[in-house]
């Protein structure tokens, strides 16, 4: 039992990397209909600026701080800069910009940073806490609550507040949302501050954990689109479910399967889950335009 | 009386003038091989052109495909004893029947959602090239057996290096695979397929049989693919898992949108422009992977059809 | 007037070119300085350009400078092969050095083979020198020697069942099957065989699963990269209380920080010279070349020195030492010289080729390493 126990630890502290990765990608998606490869590179970010700051000196807690605002601005800029001027493009072209611009700020995170492998002291320290004959870094708790605060503050956001239901109605129809006189220009920017904030605290979060280089964003971002579309893109509760699903159903394969194959099983059962359901487990069910 | 050259033939006459008169600007045995890297590019992103610029499908897991062919040459000579050139069709048959299972559920998938399911798929391929180390190398990768025809070619007094003969007969590949696409744009089916590239719904109403037709889109260029990974492991005589990796499958992609994704000349230039780029950036050293991707970026927001229509376009002033 | 003043301009400028053409040694280099394999060719660029540069300051070979041309093929062997082929038809090297991964050095050895140009590998597998092909050397230990030297140090120890949890990129996955291939002979059977992805974020189902594994007595983790660091914070916080052995891979002073030196007391790693530089007996013959290329590495990139490094450093010497003794730089004296290579003292051992030995290092050049209170002591 112990074992289990483990494996779902792991599967957990895993699933809340991911969760908070894909939690990234529905703002945007929500405002924009686009789905930003380059989020994996925001997480990057907020792991490397704070190492940066940290190692210049500042406390952990403003090292942090300063990473996510200035990942926000890089955010904005990037809507400003490479979405905005391709409003209504394809998806393929966007899929192409936003690749783009995560191997932009790669290659400029290369230059400036270096390709060390860098990491920061854990917020609580590293010594395990013991539960049921298993362990669990306080970390990994930091991390999973950091999940779980990100999601509640956006299905706040998105259902309680009108800044968030003008986002929905920028996505739903930018036409009438305009219309109705929301500044959609301005809800553009606030979520690719918001979405690229969130994926910078997630930096923050698992670079004690994860480690952080130069170029460990395209991992996060493969892992968060494959749990963002399990769960339904667009949706926080999909992204916060499919994170933690893709998290366990890893662990549990590499726990009595095999751990050659734990990615493969990820795979397989997003490509069933999306076989049935389209739409992914809490997508909008949607009927096609004519 | 002239003669007016249909988009078909206007074509073909294109590409065979570009892979036989760019020979006489090569000043050393490496612009063959670049020359044949192009080809090999061009032909993958010929089956994309059907499948996103005729059906308007999205695949990011097309690269998979690419390594099914490879590593079809690699292998089947070993153990099943066949010439590298049937090894050749035995990986775009079993690419083709794979695409055919597959590409059934996969299709009814729109938009980001068809992206997340290819791109598993990719990735199912690539995981399996590079965990079944005692049959496929592992990571390490695996040594391919020669065609043999460069040396038959030479018996025959046609004396060719190893690159010039790459380049010669990848050329012939690529113009070879553009007719058949250029064929297929004017048939019934091509025609079946822009329609529904418009609109499913009307493609439907006008009776096509939509699923059918995006099935075929998703066969044909799965077979484009995986010639293209057959000549890239059989010129290279040494293939590794990254032919099926994720960045292969974005780079058909983006070479394809690039380029311009219509028409098959777009495509081959958008895979020209990709493959020499890294060739060229390596003048900037460090800066490579920043111009990179802003070239990316300022090609498709400011191009948005592509390189080659924009070009074209302004060439041709406002008459169009 | 003009027109003689032009011509005699240009006549000079050719001049120029031509002695300048004459006197400078074209080297080239496909490295993986960026992308997944970087962290192997990242030092290894710096390393050669630093070198280049140094020796050139100091007059060349017998007066002719080193021209290096360096491309980064980001570890794609598609790439690596190109960049041979360039190096080879358009930039007329006379030898190469690279292949960072073993990927990248299969493809690179094959052009080299065929234009008969002498290429020096960095990478680990046999299979690179085995069977040996006339013009493709290397610099780095092979995996097996790796595990050879890690299974007589547990054979040592009595311990006869043991883990394994291995990285799935090329690194990880090479020396997985070559340790599985050799542990037999020293008696030794791996009774749990784990792997993780090089950018997996926790590693703690692997190993509770090799811990509970009946009858393990010590867990064996190849891999590079930030795996290995992650591995072992994963066997501290589980309290897992078996020795634990590193490859080569993490052999830095970069891997003590990550894993945190508390989570790294008692890992044990084979090793070469160049992490105890400060404890190297004065009369060891590997000491002047690792305390040069350590003091001149670590000033000029203000990073720890690594085993990889290491590798294109010792490259560098061997060719540059085989370009030197041959009196020549035409790519079959080279060979010929390089394969010639006698007791010459790199920062990995003391190498000495032959026609039927293109690496020319026995296990000897690899210590056995302990980390204890964060520093690398030597296994007695």
């Amino acid at each position: 039992m112990p074992e289990l126990l483990q494996f779902l630890f792991s599967g957990v502290t895993v699933g809340a990397v991911y969760a908070l990765v894909a939690l990234g990608f529905t703002i945007i998606y929500n405002a924009s209909d686009v789905v930003n490869f380059a989020q994996g590179e925001f997480v990057m970010l907020g792991g490397m600026l704070t190492f940066v700051c940290q190692a210049a000196g500042l406390p952990l807690p403003l090292a942090a701080l300063i990473a996510i605002a200035v990942t926000s601005a890089i955010g904005v800029a990037m809507n400003k800069l490479a979405i905005e001027p391709a409003r209504g493009a394809p998806v393929v072209s966007l899929i192409i910009i936003t690749i783009g611009a995560s191997i932009f700020i790669r290659g400029g995170a290369q230059l400036l940073f270096g390709k060390q492998i860098h990491s920061f002291p854990a917020f609580s320290g590293d010594t395990p806490l013991r539960i049921g004959g298993a362990t669990i870094l306080p970390q990994s708790l930091w991390v999973i609550g950091g999940a779980v605060v990100v999601f509640v503050g956006l299905w706040l956001f998105f259902t309680r507040t009108l800044t968030g239901r003008a986002v929905l109605a920028t996505s739903n129809n930018r036409l009438a949302a305009q219309l109705v006189g929301i500044n959609t220009g301005f809800v553009m920017m606030l979520s690719f501050a918001l979405s690229a904030g969130i994926g910078a605290l997630a930096g923050v979060l698992v670079t004690p954990i994860t480690l952080t280089a130069y170029d460990v964003g395209l991992a996060f971002a493969l892992k968060g689109f494959a749990a963002a579309m399990l769960g339904g893109m667009g949706n926080p509760k999909g992204a916060l479910a499919g994170g933690f699903l893709l998290g366990l159903i890893e662990a549990l394969t590499a726990g009595y399967l095999s751990s050659q194959y734990k990615d493969a099983a990820a795979f397989v059962v997003i490509l069933l889950v999306l076989f049935f359901m389209p739409q992914g487990l809490f997508g909008a069910r949607t009927v096609d335009r004519v | 009386m002239t003669m007016k050259l249909t988009p078909k033939t206007a074509t073909l006459l294109v590409l065979v003038a570009l892979v036989v008169l760019s020979p006489v600007l090569f000043p050393s045995g490496y612009y063959y091989r670049v020359g044949a890297l192009i080809f090999v590019n061009a032909i993958a992103v010929t089956g994309i052109v059907i499948l996103t610029g005729y059906a308007g499908q999205i695949s990011l897991g097309h690269a998979g495909f690419a390594g099914i062919g490879a590593y079809a040459c690699a292998l089947a000579p070993v153990h099943l004893g066949l010439h590298p050139s049937l090894a050749l069709l035995l990986g775009a048959s079993v690419s083709a029947l794979l695409a055919f299972l597959v590409g059934r559920p996969i299709l009814r998938l729109k938009g980001y959602y068809l992206g997340v399911a290819t791109l598993g798929f990719g990735i199912l391929i690539s995981m399996v090239l590079n965990n079944e180390r005692q049959l496929t190398g592992g990571p390490d990768g695996i040594e391919v057996p020669e065609l043999g025809l460069r040396a038959l070619l030479n018996d025959m007094g046609l004396d060719l290096t190893n690159g010039q003969f790459w380049y010669w007969f990848c050329g012939i590949a690529v113009i070879l695979g553009a007719w058949l696409a250029l064929n297929l744009h004017g048939s019934p089916t091509g025609r079946a397929l822009r329609a529904l590239h418009g609109s499913e719904v009307a493609a439907r109403t006008v009776g096509i049989h939509v699923a059918r037709m995006k099935l075929q889109a998703f066969v044909v260029s799965a077979v484009y693919a995986s010639v293209s990974g057959s000549l890239l492991a059989l010129q290279n005589k040494f293939i590794t898992p990254d032919v099926a990796g994720f960045m292969h499958s974005i780079e058909m992609v983006t070479m394809a949108v690039l380029g311009g994704v219509g028409s098959v000349l777009g495509a081959v230039f958008g895979a020209a422009v990709l493959t020499l780029l890294p060739q060229v950036l390596t003048v900037f050293a460090e800066y490579e992977q920043l111009v990179l991707g802003l070239v990316m970026m300022l090609v498709m927001i400011f191009l948005p059809q592509g390189l080659l229509p924009s070009i074209l376009r302004r060439v041709r002033g406002k008459d169009e | 007037m003009h027109k003689t003043l032009t011509t005699t301009a240009l006549a000079t400028l050719l001049a120029l070119g031509a002695t300048a053409a004459s006197a400078e040694i074209r080297i080239g280099a496909s490295l993986s300085a960026t992308g997944p394999a970087a962290f192997l060719g990242d030092p290894e660029a710096k390393t050669l350009e630093m070198l280049v540069e140094q020796m050139n300051e100091a007059g060349g070979i017998d007066g002719e400078e080193i021209a290096l041309t360096l491309y980064d093929d980001g570890g794609d062997p598609n790439k690596a092969r190109t960049f041979a082929t360039r190096l080879i038809e358009d930039d007329e090297v006379v030898a190469i050095i690279g292949g960072s991964t073993t990927g990248t050095s299969m493809s690179i050895l094959s052009v080299a083979e065929d234009n008969e140009i002498p290429f020096i590998s960095l990478a680990g597998a046999i299979d690179i020198i085995d069977p040996v092909k006339p013009f493709t050397f290397k610099t780095p230990h092979t995996d097996r020697m790796a595990c050879q030297k890690i299974f007589e140090d547990m054979q040592k120890q009595g311990i006869t069942t043991i883990g394994m949890i291995s990285g799935t990129d090329g690194f990880g996955a090479s020396m997985q099957a070559q340790c599985k291939a050799v542990v037999g002979e020293y008696g030794i059977t791996v009774a749990a065989d784990e792997t993780y992805n090089p950018t997996d974020a926790d590693m703690t189902t692997q190993l509770t699963k090799i811990r509970n594994t009946e009858g393990v007595q010590a867990v064996l983790n190849p891999g590079f990269g930030q795996g290995p660091s992650i591995v072992t914070r994963n066997y501290r916080q589980l309290a897992i209380d078996l020795p634990l052995y590193q490859s080569h891979g993490v052999a830095s002073d970069g891997f003590i920080e990550l894993a945190g030196a508390d989570a790294a007391e008692g890992v044990r790693l084979p090793g070469t010279a160049l992490l105890i530089a400060d404890q190297l007996a004065a009369d060891d013959p590997q000491k002047p070349v690792v305390d040069a290329y350590k003091a001149a590495f670590e000033e000029k990139t203000g990073t720890s020195v690594g085993t990889f490094g290491g590798y294109a450093n010792d490259a560098f010497l061997i060719l540059t030492d085989a370009i030197a003794r041959a009196g020549s730089a035409e790519p079959q004296a080279i060979r010929d010289a390089i394969e010639s290579t006698s007791g010459l003292a790199g920062t990995t051992g003391i190498y000495t080729m032959s026609a039927d030995d293109h690496l020319g290092l026995d296990l000897s050049a690899f210590r056995m390493l302990q980390i204890k209170g964060g520093e690398w002591t030597v296994v007695e």
